[in-house]
């Protein structure tokens, strides 16, 4: 198959790459941009280890035609740190057991992202909903509630300081 | 953890995120049938392929191998035969995964279909078209227990109970496909091909070394195997897998790097899970609740190959001991092969069905007295220190406190009994080895070895065999050695699982990490503890047994106000000398410290105490190794060397479950465990492992099964198998119970299995207190649970099993689809003891 040349916007930056048009998101990701961060768990949609954001909304890279993403705005793992630092949501993951093997915490990260996004105060029962989109088979995802939890309250902790112009 | 922020943040790397320069693709031709000979492979169309490198095959590797020294019965690509559906036949290497996957199709196998054996009860009735020529009757192995008196027990018995237990095959799943990167490089004095490196996602480096060296006739010193992250094992990766072989020879042929990874079908077929168990029980008690006697007999669907099978078999009797006292105990276990994959460690290594079985029966029999189900448990503890009855040395022994603060926290004397219908309590027991006391391969050789290097700029280097797998290995590694210096974890680096730098360590198995691997970190932390210490209490004027390290300070005893008096100056003067250090400074350490320590001190910064001992012995470094000692390595009966651990974990539990009768969905709502690891070195972690066990006991209760269909797998994937997700996860409640063993480091014992066997039993025993039903096979689908509440009614008895072909399943059993099977199931023998059918009857 010839391969044609598309612009992909990842991260906030533009990467001309290419690539067949059968390619699918993951592999552009994981193999011609070495974004190796969001990881392959199965071929079919099953576990979210895949998940990116595609203009704000958490999508399963292992299943999406890399050309369909042209001149959206794509966040991988990659993306979520600030400034070479770990976003709240990251450092709680680390710090609470949300993370275990690892394999899966990316996926996680941007499911949460993007609930967070859309629902800065969610309840225990959405958070749970908008985990079932992804697996884990390490943590029995309890400890992710607290790390959820702890994050959204640092978040918020961060924001009333900046408010008071510390 | 030392390892959070590269596994958030992404930029840590498994296996497959890595790549080398020339890097090939490696894909796997599987089999399509359970049993056949291969009469001819032809792989010239391949080849021909563009973009196709080479193609591999049996004869270019034809040396055995096999996890234990007694099972050397597999090759990396099939020699003559396969022996079940996704055995492995021949490897493409290729430029790219796409054309590697067209030449997959253009290899041409003939095969002489051969009968097949799916049930393990069947395959042991077989006399011809074995499985493996050596093994007569298809059985792997067999092993005949007698201790104490078990006839005896029983006639002293008032209470007998006796039943068929069957708990379905699970797997481990993790999230991460086995992937093995191999790459050879050129060597300097011949010029050929040379040394060969394998980043693998492995449990134990140590051992693919080795099977590396045998199947490729290469010197161990010649391989260099690395462990990048692992995405959890469970014991899935905690033996060698075929790819991990076929990489290595895949790249030899290739001349090039080779890179294979599987897909998560094939992650399926490659397995290593929990067998399929038949367990056929009969426990004696008295009235007073005291159990006399324990029969079992257990037969394990084994798959086609050994694999840890010998020790699988020889765990599920052996681990009858050391949770309670049992004075009499029969066991007979079979070890079958069938034409299925190979099944082997995981999580819970050989307990979990037997413990299932056990737990369930204990209940019956607490009803059968009529005492409280928690009671009959406290009336059968272990009277430690001791030795059971199978030759298992006991000494710290938390169940006690873990039933109580189980039976405590979950108000289970004022809810048991009482909750209304549907909904209900149940309690069950299980426990674990700590690291097995004796190595698979027979040697006196140490378990684990730590190397320690501190060098003048006060940073500690720990170099440790053992394989993190998210277990939380180097976190406890970095941890203790942190504890024993006094340093503050960041000055910890711990490089690990990589044979060519770190020392020997069998791997990440059987709970042993902690146990073996922490007190080698112990014992090497403390030789270079003594070091420092000569050092230091020479420049104090102080003998080094007077000096205390802590919190990057190394001061007097005597001179010690509080604790805070020698924390406090501590911050001060690590920042000052971590973070203003000028340059140079460091070499000129020693010269600084002559001039500052005219007269003797009270304490000195860590830094200045490591440059003192560098200057005064030249260089500063230290190793541990840990054997486990004699008196904890079992008896002397054949089999013996299988059970035996320097210690034991314990867990009690109680699960919350509501069942609705007219669905026959179950629905656990919470599990209080308790678990003794003797001490909790990091306390999340311990908590997350409970969790995390409990979890894994909750999916093969309810929910995991794999499926067959006359050998083939027909649930695959991740959805079809149905490992839970966060809405069918329920709370967990982690009690950490701290027992303190005298061997373990710092008193730990092990914390990832020994909690996952009591859920099974405890959910199970939860629904009988909600619905009256004694569920004897796992998973607890609704369909089990609807037939069995419907037998109830109907005052029939019912069982599942009888009659019913389990390998050729109908009606119920049968769900979930293969993507790889295309509407039809494999060509079968006309004399093919599974089939039933006449043709094309079943379809």
């Amino acid at each position: 198959m010839r391969k044609e040349l598309i612009e992909l916007r990842i991260n906030g930056r533009a990467d001309e790459v290419a690539i067949e048009s059968s390619a699918l998101l993951l592999d552009v990701l994981r193999q011609d941009l070495q974004l190796t961060g969001s990881k392959r768990g199965c071929d079919d949609s099953s576990c979210g280890a895949c998940t990116v954001l595609v203009d704000g909304v958490a999508m399963m890279s292992c299943t999406l035609l890399a050309a369909s993403c042209e001149g959206q705005e794509i966040t991988t793992i990659e993306g979520v740190s600030e400034h070479g630092s770990l976003a709240a949501i990251q450092k709680a993951y680390g710090e609470w057991g949300g993370a275990q093997c690892g394999y899966c915490t990316p996926g996680f990260i941007m499911t949460v992202k993007s609930l967070l996004a859309e629902n800065p105060d969610p309840s225990e029962s959405d958070i749970r909903d908008a985990l079932s989109s992804n697996l884990c088979r390490c943590t029995g995802y309890n400890q992710m509630y607290e790390a959820i939890r702890s994050a959204i309250a640092a978040e918020r902790c961060a924001v009333t300081n900046s408010e008071h112009g510390k | 953890m030392v390892d959070a922020a590269e596994k958030t943040s992404g930029a840590g790397k498994y296996t497959d995120d890595l790549s080398v320069p020339g890097m090939l693709v490696g894909k796997i031709l599987h089999s399509p049938y359970p049993h056949a000979r291969i009469k001819r492979i032809d792989i010239s169309r391949a080849e021909q392929l563009e973009g196709v490198i080479t193609v591999v095959v049996g004869k270019d590797a034809p040396n055995p191998y096999g996890i234990l020294p007694v099972g050397h019965d597999e090759h990396a690509l099939a020699l003559d035969k396969v022996r079940y559906v996704g055995d492995n036949v021949a490897c493409v290497v290729a430029i790219s995964e796409a054309i590697a996957e067209k030449a997959l199709e253009l290899i041409d196998v003939d095969y002489e279909v051969l009968p097949a054996y799916f049930d393990p009860e069947e395959s042991m009735k077989a006399s011809t078209d074995l499985i493996h020529d050596n093994k007569p009757n298809n059985l792997e192995k067999d092993y005949h227990h007698i201790f104490g008196d078990p006839d005896r027990g029983f006639a002293e018995a008032d209470h007998v109970a006796e039943a068929r237990f069957i708990a379905n095959e699970v797997t481990h799943a993790a999230m991460e496909p086995h992937s093995t990167l191999a790459a050879f490089e050129i060597d300097p004095h011949t010029g050929k091909p040379g040394r060969l490196t394998v980043w693998s996602s492995t449990q134990v480096p140590y051992y693919l070394q080795h099977k590396l060296s045998l199947v490729l006739e290469m010197p161990m010193a010649q391989i260099r195997v690395i462990k990048p992250l692992v995405g959890g094992g469970f014991g899935g990766k905690s033996e060698v897998i075929p790819i991990e072989i076929i990489a290595a020879v895949a790249a030899r042929k290739a001349q090039a790097p080779v890179k294979i990874t599987y897909t998560r079908e094939e992650v399926f077929w490659a397995h290593r899970g929990r067998p399929r168990t038949i367990i056929d029980l009969k426990t004696g008690v008295k009235n007073d609740g005291r159990i006399t006697a324990v029969k079992a007999r257990v037969v394990q669907d084994g798959g086609a190959y050994c694999s840890y099978g010998v020790v699988t078999i020889l765990y599920s009797g052996a681990l009858l001991g050391a949770l309670y006292d049992i004075p009499n105990i029969q066991y007979d276990g079979y070890r079958v092969l069938t034409n299925k994959p190979a099944c082997g460690a995981m999580r819970g290594h050989g307990t979990v069905n037997v413990r299932f079985a056990f737990e369930s029966q204990l209940d019956e029999l607490a009803a059968k007295v009529g005492m409280d189900p928690a009671e009959i448990r406290r009336r059968n503890l272990l009277q430690p220190p001791c030795i059971t009855v199978n030759g298992l040395r006991v000494q710290s022994y938390g169940l006690p406190e873990c039933i109580e603060k189980t039976v405590e926290r979950s108000r289970w004397d004022e809810r048991k009994g009482k909750l209304p219908r549907g909904r209900g309590l149940g309690i069950a027991c299980s426990h674990y080895v700590s690291g097995a006391a004796n190595s698979i391969i027979r040697s006196d050789m140490p378990h684990s070895t730590v190397n320690i290097k501190i060098d003048r700029d006060g940073g500690v280097v720990v170099y440790t065999g053992a394989s993190e797998i998210g277990q939380g290995s180097d976190t406890m590694t970095a941890q203790i050695a942190a504890e024993v210096l006094g340093c503050s974890l960041s000055r910890v680096r711990v490089i690990a699982a990589d044979t060519d730098l770190t020392p020997i360590d069998i791997g990440s198995y059987s709970s042993r990490v902690t146990f073996m691997a922490g007190n080698a970190t112990l014992r090497a932390a403390n030789e270079v503890k003594k070091l420092i210490a000569a050092a230091a209490a020479k420049k104090m004027n102080c003998q080094p047994d007077d000096l205390v390290f802590r919190d990057d300070v190394v001061g007097k005893r005597e001179g010690r106000v509080g604790t805070a008096a020698i924390g406090r100056p501590a911050e001060q003067s690590s920042a000052a000398t971590v973070s203003g250090r000028v340059e140079g400074q460091i070499l000129r350490g020693s010269l600084q410290q002559k001039r500052k320590d005219d007269g003797p001190k009270d304490q000195m910064t860590f830094e200045e105490a490591v440059v003192a001992a560098i200057d005064f012995h030249g260089a500063l470094t230290g190793t541990g190794s840990y054997a486990p000692p004699p008196e904890a390595r079992g008896g002397k009966h054949k089999g013996a060397g299988v059970g035996p651990s320097p210690a034991y974990s314990y867990s009690a539990q109680v699960a919350e479950v509501s069942v609705d009768e007219e669905t026959g969905e179950v629905t656990v709502h919470k599990v209080w465990a308790a678990h003794d690891c003797g001490r909790a070195l990091n306390p999340v972690s311990v908590e997350g492992q409970i969790i995390g066990s409990v979890w894994m006991g909750m999916g093969q209760a309810l929910t995991e099964e794999m499926v067959w269909k006359d050998g083939m797998l027909m649930n695959p994937g991740l959805l079809e198998y149905r490992s839970p997700s966060s809405v069918e996860s329920p709370e967990v409640e982690p009690i950490i119970v701290e027992s303190i063993d005298p061997e373990g480091p710092f008193g730990a014992k092990e914390c990832s299995e020994g909690s996952l066997a009591a859920t099974i039993p405890a959910i199970a025993n939860a629904i009988y207190d909600a619905v009256g039903i004694r569920l004897h096979e796992s998973p607890f689908t609704p369909e089990r649970v609807l037939a069995a509440l419907r037998s109830k009614k109907n005052a029939k008895a019912l069982n599942l099993t009888e009659g019913v072909d389990p390998t050729s399943p109908k009606g119920f059993r049968e769900h979930g689809g293969s993507l790889w099977f295309k509407g039809k199931g494999p060509e079968r023998h006309p004399l093919d003891p599974s089939r039933h059918e006449p043709a094309g009857g079943a379809d």
